[in-house]
């Protein structure tokens, strides 16, 4: 990701006379390209199930179809110079999400979530145009800093109102549906910590005293920040949701970085995280068994009580081998709660097996590295730091719920950026995509010979 | 800046790179251990996900499938269970299985890979090969006319064909039916703890993994040795035996339940089954010889398999000549299945050759093929040919003027042997009524049947539950159901 190939080209003065690609076609060709992929999905699960294609697939593919051409016509109008590979991953994500909810409702006919997540996509499709359309320029959102870390607060505390459901107050309900306020809170935060650290890096960098070979900032400087990060961690640890926190301390840690370029960040964030985790893991019941649960995932098995989730999970995945047992064809539904949320990647894996599972996580890696692409090109401190920041939110997170479900860390509830059910997740992912789209756009624009910035 | 976003690029590059290493540990290395783990259902799902092969007798499915539309899809049912259950053994999805659904589970749950079309085909595209099935030795009518003879009584038959070692009959009574172990329901659960708690013992395999005292019927055996060893040269010579006999080296007395047995030939003393002369024979054999012959009978051999296990039926070694007089009259620590009584009996029907007694013909796949035949089986020479032709014919007086005549049959030329069996301290219990048997018919030149059948409990008085006036009759109903059925 450091070699920059055609799209940002070395900006001596000949570039400027050159004309840059605007790429709209080759978006619009992956769109149809992750649109009929899914729409296979979908037929290879009816296949799979009752031997013919599933009733519902056209509407289905025209419906993810007119989603995407709707989302890439908004690009194609307001922001022409975008990476042409974000929207597409997108759609193939979502889509494919769609196609394991889909096929994990076959399981549970009592409980469909497939055409409520279509509606959240079609909402998070609908956010996403007006962000593209109405958001001309990033650099506005800055204005916008306090505003946004006010918004985030809010988002964060409200839940703690509304009664707790399986064990996390996370939740708030209202007309019948369900939404998670902390997952447009980390957008939220993003944007704050992007501008924010973008108007005091200089001050967080070079001002203070050093204590150990630590450049320790002035506390006028820091002081808000610590403070704001505290409250949200605390109002997350009250909340019981874990996986955020996790979250929000890693997104914190990793801005800061960037932002000052100070190691003793990256040794003070760890040290914190550990004693954090360590301290949190001891005390705190609901942490603490999730911590037993990792480090002896087959203990209730030994006790006679059955597997429990994550033990399910790993079955699930070690079901899957290397090609997968097909779509519609495993038992991923043994998983049982929550299987269409936080663990949707058990069912990628037994199902696709370690061949779509590595697909799927070198489709978040690339998103993940067009983010960093984008800020790489941009000049100003706040777009790269949003740019690193939102690439960052979706890579620690499926770090978070991919090692979670994998046994590779402890599980903490999240949700799985676009594949898994839960509407605030794909809304928010969609926004992510878009103010994505929207720095990626000014990070090509400003060097071709139209732009003028 | 520029620095710091590739390096927290890389890290992040670092986070997804530890998720992929973790997918290929879970998903390649630990892949097996989580398959095989007990706690993970999809075996069992996929076990049940398809119908299970059947079991044939005559040509006719005696087992099926049933589609539940539960998770584990497919419950076992069986057609006639209590009549096939001392066969089928019962497939449960809750206890596992035993018998035939035991030992023949490879073929009949798919899981064989003599069934695969090729070599690493199904590893290869992850199909499983539908059950196939299993076709029993069985003759349906010889197996109806043994449990309807039995009629519940505690008991059990089995019956052979002698030139082969195929097994027609094999019944054990009381019986249950093995359907209702099948599912995994509470109520499964109930008719486990019922059947097991029962105190007749259902489940219980009488025919096969049930030994009793053999009684009279072991003098069959105690005859071989005697002729076999050179003891008796003329069967028709008196014997010099008294009536009551002495125990040697005790002070015991052992007596007969019909007078006259005194100094009787062998063929006088074994139609009316003289228990004076077959002990002191015994005695006379010695126990070297004695060992020798019950063991080329089938005796202390705990290797049989029909293909499932065979209880071992015992003639102790180790024993005084008072003890070796009462185990050659079926008694003491002779112990046999009445299995092992058939193939004594089939012994004495094909010239004196053993064959081992097999219940699987052939296994097929789900499409017909051939998967596996049962093939020649081992002989072995119980005793020389010419003792077996002596054998036959005592047997034959038996049923034309002895104490068995309940068994002759119209038509056919039958040899058998009764036995009352005493068994509980002091003999205290009620006698089991033994009755081993060959039949062939006019127009055959070898016997088609071999049966022996045992009735526990037979609740006359004693003297009038001897194993000619219980256990005869159904003897007979098995014989001629074989001799009737077309062949």
């Amino acid at each position: 990701m450091t070699k920059a190939g055609t799209t940002v080209a070395p900006a001596d003065t000949s570039a400027r006379a050159v004309r840059l690609p605007h790429r709209r076609g080759i978006e619009l060709a992956l769109i149809v390209l992750a649109v009929l992929l899914s729409v296979y999905g979908y037929c290879a699960v009816g296949l799979a199930r009752h031997g013919t294609v599933p009733p519902g697939a056209a509407g289905y593919g025209a419906g993810l179809g007119v989603l995407a051409l709707l989302a890439h016509l908004a690009v194609r109008l307001r922001a022409p110079y975008a990476d042409p590979l974000l929207l597409p991953i997108g759609v193939l994500l979502n889509g494919l999400g769609l196609v394991l909810i889909y096929r994990l409702d076959l399981e549970t006919p009592g409980d469909r979530a497939a055409p409520t997540q279509l509606v959240w996509s079609t909402v998070g499709v609908a956010l996403f145009v007006a962000v593209v359309l109405m958001l001309r320029d990033h650099r506005v959102l800055q204005r916008y800093a306090y505003v946004c870390v006010a918004a985030a607060l809010a988002l964060l505390i409200l839940p703690i109102l509304f009664p707790a459901v399986n064990g996390a107050r996370i939740w708030i309900r209202i007309a019948g549906f369900s939404i998670q306020p902390g997952e447009f809170a980390k957008v939220l935060l993003a944007v704050f910590f992007a501008a924010y650290l973008a108007t005091n890096r200089n001050a967080l960098a070079s001002s203070g005293r050093r204590v150990w070979g630590l450049q320790l900032p002035t506390g006028r400087v820091l002081g808000p920040l610590l403070a704001i990060w505290l409250i949200s961690v605390g109002v997350l640890v009250l909340e019981r949701d874990l996986g955020t926190s996790l979250l929000f301390f890693g997104l914190f840690v990793v801005l800061l970085y960037v932002a000052t370029g100070l190691t003793g960040w990256i040794a003070l964030g760890l040290l914190l995280a550990s004693v954090g985790a360590f301290a949190v893991g001891w005390l705190e019941p609901h942490v603490h068994s999730r911590v037993e649960d990792w480090l002896h995932p087959f203990a209730s098995i030994e006790a006679g009580q059955g597997p429990n989730q994550l033990a399910q999970s790993l079955f699930a995945f070690a079901a899957g081998g290397v090609l997968g047992t097909g779509l519609g064809l495993g038992h991923s539904v043994l998983i049982g709660f929550a299987a269409k949320s936080d663990f949707i990647l058990a069912t990628a894996g037994e199902e696709l097996g370690l061949a779509g599972l590595s697909a799927i996580f070198l489709l978040y890696a690339l998103l993940v590295e067009r983010g960093y692409r984008a800020g790489l090109a941009l000049r100003d401190p706040f777009g790269r730091l949003l740019a690193t920041g939102l690439a960052s939110i979706v890579a620690l997170q499926v770090f978070v719920i991919a090692g979670g479900v994998g046994g590779l860390i402890p599980l903490t509830g999240m949700a799985m950026p676009f594949l898994a059910q839960g509407g605030s997740s794909v809304v928010t992912n969609w926004a992510i995509v878009a103010l994505l789209i929207r720095v990626s756009d000014s990070a090509h624009g400003q060097y071709d010979d139209k732009e003028t910035p | 800046m520029t620095r710091y976003i590739r390096h927290a690029a890389c890290f992040c590059a670092l986070l997804l790179m530890a998720l992929l290493v973790n997918a290929i540990r879970v998903q390649v290395f630990q892949a097996r251990a989580h398959d095989t783990n007990p706690a993970n259902r999809r075996e069992n799902i996929a076990r049940y996900g398809r119908e299970r092969g059947d079991i044939l007798v005559d040509g006719r499915p005696v087992t099926g499938s049933r589609d539940t539309g539960e998770q584990l899809r497919y419950e076992r049912t069986y057609r006639d269970g209590p009549l096939y259950a001392p066969v089928t053994g019962f497939a449960s999805q809750e206890y596992g299985t035993t018998l035939l659904e035991h030992t023949e589970d490879p073929v009949l749950s798919g899981s064989d890979p003599m069934l695969t079309p090729f070599p690493l085909w199904n590893d290869f595209t992850r199909r499983r090969n539908p059950g196939g099935d299993v076709v029993t030795t069985l003759d349906g009518a010889a197996q109806r006319a043994a449990f309807r003879g039995l009629a519940g009584r505690k008991g059990a038959v089995a019956a052979l064909e002698p030139a082969t070692g195929r097994i027609l009959a094999l019944v054990s009574s009381p019986s249950y039916d093995p359907g209702v172990l099948s599912g995994n329901s509470s109520r499964v659960g109930r008719s486990w703890t019922w059947l097991n708690a029962n105190p007749d013992k259902p489940m219980l395999n009488r025919a096969v993994r049930q030994t009793y005292p053999p009684g009279s019927t072991f003098k069959v055996v105690t005859a071989a040795a005697a002729l076999d060893a050179g003891v008796i040269r003329d069967v028709d010579a008196p014997t010099d035996s008294p009536a009551p006999y002495t125990l040697p080296g005790t002070t015991t007395s052992l007596s007969n339940e019909s007078d006259g047995c005194e100094d009787l030939s062998l063929r006088e003393a074994f139609r009316w089954s003289c228990n004076t002369v077959f002990a002191k024979l015994g005695v006379d054999v010695g126990v070297r010889d004695m060992t020798a012959t019950a063991r080329a009978f089938g005796f202390n051999d705990d290797a049989l398999r029909v293909p499932f296990s065979v209880a071992r039926s015992t003639f102790d070694p180790a024993v005084d000549r008072a003890q070796l007089a009462l185990s050659s009259i079926g008694q003491y620590n002779t112990r046999a299945t009445p299995l092992q009584m058939a193939m004594v009996s089939a012994a004495v029907a094909d010239g004196g050759q053993i064959r081992t007694p097999y219940l699987v013909e052939r296994t097929t796949t789900a499409g017909g093929s051939i998967v596996d035949t049962a093939g020649p089986r081992p002989v072995r020479q119980a005793m020389a040919p010419e003792t077996a032709a002596v054998l036959k014919e005592l047997m034959t007086q038996v049923v034309t003027e002895g104490t068995g005549t309940n068994a002759a049959i119209p038509g056919a030329i039958v040899g058998g042997k009764t036995g009352t069996a005493q068994h509980g301290i002091g003999n205290a219990g009620m006698p089991y009524a033994w009755f081993v048997a060959w039949a062939q018919a006019e127009r055959d030149v070898q016997p088609k049947v071999a049966v022996a059948v045992v009735v526990e409990d037979a609740s006359a008085v004693r003297g009038d539950i001897t194993g000619g006036g219980v256990a005869a009759p159904i003897a007979r109903a098995v014989m001629e159901a074989v001799l009737n059925s077309k062949e």
